[in-house]
């Protein structure tokens, strides 16, 4: 057994009980960080590949950024996962039978010969001085160089859409509400009142309130 | 010695134990998008096997692009869920028939 196919086996080991956790786990933080051990042998199988700008990436971005918002989004959402549990024996069968009947469609067709190590050889091992990030920048920044912008561009979108789902802004700001500003007219706004002239000195304070009491009814 | 049989089979184990857990969490919305993750991981790695025994660079170019929409899709798909839980309180799809789908 090769070095190469130690790494393999036991990473891909890894790679199935990681997974098989992450869907089986009573408790979505559980299976968050199962989620977590799955992408880091995912990783190590791709830097098996020689794809390593990917492989730093892939934890990087899902392990660093992904997931830690996976994990609070979980944290912070107060579930009782046991009810969503619920049915989920009563699930298991058909999604056995389902899985297998899929895993074993694609098993025929995959060891068929199509892809068998004469059509697609070991290629010849790299000079020392190759780099992986040089030579995948070279091809995104002139062949893929509109689906790198749309990309950012994506991302972009994102970052707005989910800013403007989760907003909700202060309570007490104190911005224009238009319907209300069109509703408003002159009746409930300005208020008329009459101004008594002035009192001559002559007249007591007694006959002062009689005068006001008539002017109201 | 490992081929690309290898690491095909291997993503595709990886895909039927996330089309069964899809199947087995329908309830539970956080655990179905760690599912569709699990799926795009098993093709991204299709991808870089193809790129490895291929000699193509392009097949590596394919996978950035889906980390990078499969990111964005994360974070779209977690503030619908913090928007969804606060508006039903719950996060079951079933009991999500408002619409009458």
């Amino acid at each position: 057994m090769t070095f190469q196919a130690i790494v393999f086996y036991s990473f891909a080991a890894w790679l199935i009980f990681a997974a098989i956790m992450v869907i089986s786990s009573k408790n979505s933080v559980k299976a968050a960080l199962f989620l977590v051990l799955t992408f880091a042998s995912a990783s190590a199988i791709w830097l098996l590949l020689e794809a390593e700008f990917l492989a730093i990436s892939l934890i990087v971005v899902y392990v660093g950024a992904v997931m830690v918002l996976l994990l609070f989004v979980v944290m912070m959402l107060d579930v009782d996962y046991a009810a969503l549990r619920q049915g989920f024996v009563k699930k298991l069968p058909i999604a056995l039978i389902i899985a297998i009947a899929f895993f074993v469609v694609l098993y025929s067709f995959l060891t068929h010969g199509e892809f068998s190590a004469e059509k697609f050889a070991e290629p010849a091992a790299k000079a020392a001085d190759y780099s992986n990030i040089k030579a995948l920048g070279r091809v995104i920044y002139t062949e893929y160089f509109i689906a790198f912008e749309i990309a950012a561009v994506i991302l972009l979108v994102a970052i707005i859409a989910a800013i403007s789902l989760t907003f909700r802004g202060r309570r007490n700001r104190k911005s224009q509400n238009i319907s209300k500003q069109l509703a408003a007219n002159k009746k409930n706004r300005l208020k008329i009142v009459k101004v008594d002239p002035v009192v001559s000195a002559n007249e007591t304070s007694d006959e002062l309130a009689v005068n006001q009491s008539e002017k109201q009814s | 010695m490992i081929g690309l049989t290898d690491y095909l089979i291997l993503s595709a184990i990886l895909f039927s134990i996330s089309i069964a857990g899809i199947i087995i969490n329908r309830k539970n919305v956080i655990t179905l998008l760690m599912c569709i993750e699990l799926m795009l991981l098993a093709v991204n790695t299709n991808f870089i096997a193809f790129a490895h025994y291929l000699e193509d660079t392009a097949g590596q170019v394919f996978v950035f692009f889906i980390l990078t929409v499969a990111a964005a899709e994360a974070a779209i798909g977690l503030a619908i869920i913090v928007v969804l839980f606060r508006n039903r309180a719950t996060i079951d799809v079933e009991q999500l028939n408002q619409l009458k789908g």
